[in-house]
């Protein structure tokens, strides 16, 4: 019975539910997972990975760009820096498009975005696939870390229906549930970058599906003030992951390493 | 024939503008408010080519309102200039360009910081301490332009004044266009922006 609603993303079925987009927020809770956590200084992204193998050519994520492999954590704007869960290829069009919609207010209030307006922006996009005819919804839900001077340091949460919420730390994608759970053990008001990285980095090596974090499963980016006080959005390098994953103690044990300093 | 003033000081701007409505040489008006409310912490001194000015103000005023509305918070005084000049350059490449010359000063409540900007009807802005428009300018600017040398205690403008200073200096200028131009404004509208918002003020 259900399934006669399914094709469309516009129909009700009689229970009052729209099942693809139901489907989408499925198929985001089996995408790697990414975590945000919001400090009074400073907001930390960190997303798994789910494609990697030894034949995958990474070389070009190594140096390119502003830094990280560009897969799943993406600067918007210079105040904002997004994480992605969900279809690889439908999260760079709204990337791209939410990155077209900061600059055309750059351009018309010749000032940063300010976050929740971007978020918004993103939104209203997703919600008109709920609404009018298409084949389906986008299949991603963002974190969005972010800075204005209208409430400083943000982290937003959207899904594929077109809602957008708050929040001080959350989670996307798989075991999204331990790792809120985890995060609402271990948060606390007032909590700073360097506190909040660390509360990242743990949280994320006890949710993943993987024994072990390296710079091939994570990527990982900071938002915080930089001397001028304004926004700096830092995505870590392959390397820099690995450095920060060693000063840690959350990196790959290399076993005889291991043994000798033992 | 309309004069504003304008000028910063320690956490205000205050605007001014005479209040007359001429046609030709004939008065038709002695109290027109020429200075817009546009937010809680903006105003905005319009004047020039009779009817754009009022229209063209009154188009920013219910712009820069429906931004509110729609996204719960005000444009700061920086973005609101930025997209208010923005607004006028692209008046001016069109059919029938508006042709008003503008002040605009602001407090931005998330920085502390009170902003004044210089806007003409050519598109032109800056960002300054104080600022005029019309003939007024001709004889206010060199006479706020001056440093505090000779006569120590004066009130020659001083962006870190309190407000009763500030509206000292401004009582200069108004004297120095009532004392040397021909036809002088018998009425000024004074209107103050900072923390607490705007008020006018009886000078």
């Amino acid at each position: 019975m259900a399934r006669r609603y399914d094709s469309r993303t516009t129909i009700f079925s009689p229970e009052g539910r729209l099942y693809q987009i139901e489907y989408a927020m499925e198929a985001i809770s089996h995408a790697g997972s990414v975590l945000g956590v919001l400090s009074k200084d400073g907001v930390v992204l960190a997303a798994e990975k789910k494609v990697t193998g030894k034949l995958l050519d990474m070389s070009g994520s190594k140096e390119g760009g502003y830094g990280g492999s560009g897969e799943k954590i993406f600067l918007l704007n210079s105040n904002v820096v997004a994480g992605v869960a969900g279809i690889t290829a439908d999260a760079n069009s709204l990337v791209n498009y939410a990155r077209q919609a900061a600059q055309r207010h750059l351009y018309m209030y010749n000032e940063d975005i300010p976050v929740e307006l971007l978020a918004q922006r993103l939104c209203d996009l997703k919600q008109g696939y709920t609404q009018y005819g298409g084949l389906r919804p986008f299949g991603v839900s963002l974190l969005y870390a972010g800075y204005d001077p209208h409430y400083q340091f943000q982290l937003y949460h959207s899904d594929p229906s077109g809602n957008y919420s708050g929040w001080k730390a959350t989670c996307i994608g798989a075991n999204n549930g331990t790792a809120t759970s985890l995060l609402k053990q271990e948060y606390k008001e007032d909590i700073s970058v360097e506190d909040a990285i660390e509360l990242v980095l743990r949280t994320m090596s006890k949710t993943m599906d993987s024994t072990t974090l390296g710079s091939e499963k994570l990527e990982f980016a900071t938002l915080t003030l930089d001397a001028n006080k304004q926004p700096k959005a830092k995505i870590y390098k392959p390397a820099e992951i690995d450095a920060l994953l060693q000063k840690h103690g959350l990196a790959k044990k290399d076993e005889d390493t291991d043994m000798a300093s033992a | 024939m309309d004069i504003s003033f304008a000028l910063t000081g320690k956490g205000y701007v205050i605007l001014a503008s005479d209040t007359t409505a001429a046609r030709s040489i004939v008065k038709m008006k002695v109290d027109e408010d020429k200075i817009k409310v546009l937010s809680p912490h903006l105003l905005m001194a319009y004047s020039g080519e009779p009817g754009d000015t009022v229209q063209f103000a009154e188009y920013i005023e219910r712009n820069i309102r429906l931004y509110q509305i729609r996204n719960t918070y005000a444009l700061r005084p920086p973005s609101a200039a930025s997209w208010i000049r923005r607004t006028l350059a692209d008046s001016l490449r069109s059919r029938k360009p508006y042709a008003v010359n503008l002040l605009i000063g602001g407090y931005d409540t998330s920085t502390h910081q009170p902003h004044l900007y210089w806007v003409d009807y050519l598109g032109t802005m800056s960002e300054v301490p104080f600022a005029a428009h019309g003939y007024g300018a001709y004889f206010a600017l060199s006479l706020l332009d001056r440093e505090d040398g000779l006569m120590s205690g004066s009130s020659y403008h001083d962006p870190e004044a309190p407000l009763e200073e500030g509206l000292k200096t401004l009582r200069r200028c108004l004297d120095e266009v009532a004392k040397r131009l021909v036809v002088t404004p018998e009425k000024y509208k004074v209107k103050v922006v900072d923390k607490d918002g705007v008020r006018e003020i009886e000078i």
